[in-house]
């Protein structure tokens, strides 16, 4: 019991220090894929460190919301990594609180009050961003609803631990048509939901263009550390619902000794760097679409989903 | 025993992935602006059509499925792609935009509703087949010829038509090779050679209309004859 506490807490801490790394990984990947050098892989940790030791300004027309957001943006994500599988391939002290739709719910409040927040302190960059998140969101949500319908109906459970075995138990439920189709759906959804290049630039500086980035724009100091350092975490969240929900349990730790748990680190991250590739990959063949082309990248999203369910019915 | 049933169990997998693939590519063909992309498309279908072909080969020990996975990559992906490219001038594959009748979004719903036609329209049929693979290729075949036939309509440039109608042809191709496994070789010799010429003769009639027309939008066909 204490264990399983212990490994909870592991796993937070886990997802609260690797998750900068991560953005650091993939930013360098990414312009050493445009021939540059690009900046350190420790550079979202000096961000960090930077913002947090900086003055915070805010407007005089913001209200409590404006304040409240980052702390809200930075602890969502943590609720979640209690819930999922980041390093354990069994259940721990809270993983039957909620399942991933419970998960997504929580996800899904942050980006509500980070939302609330850009609408407050009356940027007009932030405002027109807000209601392109939304716009975004909204699409992303059936997509989400049908991708769980479908999960919940293949496996025969939402409960992240229950799912994951499914994939793998026996070994040929891996080419299941809907297994594939899903993660296929699941990953575009990743791409409209953290704000990857199809959908939107993270790395673009113009503000008309923006739809992720544009909400924190009046953050300063600790404020805007906790927003970044929140978005990082989200990030990985998703990702490691991605690898080890959706795709396979693969490298998760089986057994309940501490050095089980310790040894899984360094898998996951290998896996979540396979998958940081396979991003960069993505994000420098494609340019970014059009606002109103995002109807269509989703839309293709919703039929891949449905498409894994249809093939899943036809199975019988 | 138990070796062979792990092994049809299998199969039956990977013909389900190849459905399921095939069903996306025909979503995909309605769903593409650019005419270019829409012939990789169909190349991509083609070759799921040749791979659900060779794993029914497989579990039938038949030789025919194996022979139709080969004519079915030879004309289908690599002569009758080559055939469109040299026949239609470069400018109908270098402009970026398709004009539809209706947009991207709403087809794709509509796409789906005929779907679930395909699917409650084969449903009868299912009933009499406990094949896993007839259950699978029936109806996704279905929904291909389907979508196919709804990309001929909506579409109103002459080639993305001409690859609905192919489209068309490989659907109906994926639910024969489940019912009738044994098809004589010479039926589907006959039946690529035929796909050949279908898509010679539209590609040269494409390329009339262009000399005569100027272009390729044969929506709009109706309003030149007026004047």
């Amino acid at each position: 019991m204490t264990e399983k506490i212990l490994f909870n807490v592991v796993q937070v801490l886990v997802v609260m220090l690797v998750s900068p790394l991560v953005k650091g990984v993939l930013n360098r990947l990414k312009e050493a894929v445009q021939s540059k050098r690009g900046p350190s892989i420790f550079q979202p940790y000096r961000d960090i460190w930077k913002l947090f030791h900086k003055d915070e300004v805010i407007s005089d027309s913001a209200t409590w919301i404006f304040r409240l957001a980052p702390y809200v943006v930075f602890i969502t994500p943590v609720f979640v990594a209690l819930l999922i599988p980041v390093l354990t391939g069994y259940p721990l002290f809270f993983a039957f609180m909620g399942d991933m739709l419970g998960g997504g719910f929580i996800l899904a409040l942050g980006g509500f009050f980070a939302t609330l927040a850009a609408v407050d302190a009356a940027n007009p960059y932030g405002a027109m961003g807000a209601s392109r998140t939304r716009m975004v969101g909204f699409l992303a949500e059936p997509v989400f609803m049908i991708v769980f319908f479908t999960v919940s109906f293949v496996a025969g459970s939402t409960i992240p631990y229950i799912v994951h075995k499914h994939w793998v138990n026996p070994p040929d439920n891996f080419f299941e048509p809907s297994h594939v189709l899903l993660m296929l759906a699941f990953l575009m959804l990743i791409i409209a939901e953290t704000g990857r290049l199809p959908v939107d630039n993270p790395s673009g500086h113009f503000e008309l263009a923006m739809i992720d980035e544009s909400k924190g724009l009046e953050y300063s100091g600790r404020g805007a550390a906790l927003m970044k350092w929140g978005g990082s975490m989200k990030f990985l969240v998703l990702v490691c619902i991605y690898l080890n929900v959706v795709v396979t349990p693969w490298g998760l730790a089986q057994g309940e000794s501490l050095g089980e748990l310790l040894l899984a680190i360094p898998l996951v991250f290998l896996k979540v760097f396979v998958f940081v590739v396979v991003l960069v990959v993505i994000e420098s063949s494609l340019a970014k679409l059009r606002l109103f082309r995002i109807t269509e990248f989703l839309g293709g999203a919703f039929i891949t989903s449905v498409a894994a369910m249809i093939t899943r019915l036809l199975e019988g | 025993m138990t070796d062979l049933q792990a092994n049809t169990e299998l199969l039956t997998k990977l013909n389900g992935l190849a459905a399921g693939l095939f069903l996306l590519t025909a979503f995909g063909m309605i769903a593409m602006r650019q005419v270019l992309a829409c012939l990789k498309l169909f190349v991509w279908q083609s070759i799921l059509l040749a791979a659900s072909a060779t794993i029914l080969g497989f579990q039938h020990s038949s030789v025919h499925l194996f022979v139709v996975a080969v004519i079915t990559v030879g004309t289908k992906s690599i002569l009758i792609p080559w055939l469109l490219v040299r026949l239609v001038s470069q400018e109908a594959y270098a402009r970026r935009e398709i004009s539809q009748v209706l947009n991207i979004p709403t087809s794709l719903l509509l796409g789906m509703a005929l779907v679930i036609l395909a699917y409650f329209a084969s449903s009868p049929l299912l009933g009499a087949s406990q094949d896993p693979f007839v259950r699978m290729n029936l109806p996704v075949g279905t929904a291909g010829v389907l979508l196919g036939a709804y990309a001929v309509v909506v579409r109103r440039e002459a080639v993305p038509q001409v690859i609905g109608l192919l489209a068309m042809e490989n659907g109906s191709f994926l639910a024969g090779i489940c019912i009738a496994p044994d098809l004589p070789i010479i039926a589907e010799l006959a039946a690529a050679f035929d796909v050949l010429i279908i898509a010679l003769v539209m590609g040269l009639l494409t390329r009339r209309i262009r000399e005569r027309t100027g272009m390729t939008v044969v929506g709009k066909l109706a309003s030149l004859k007026e004047d």
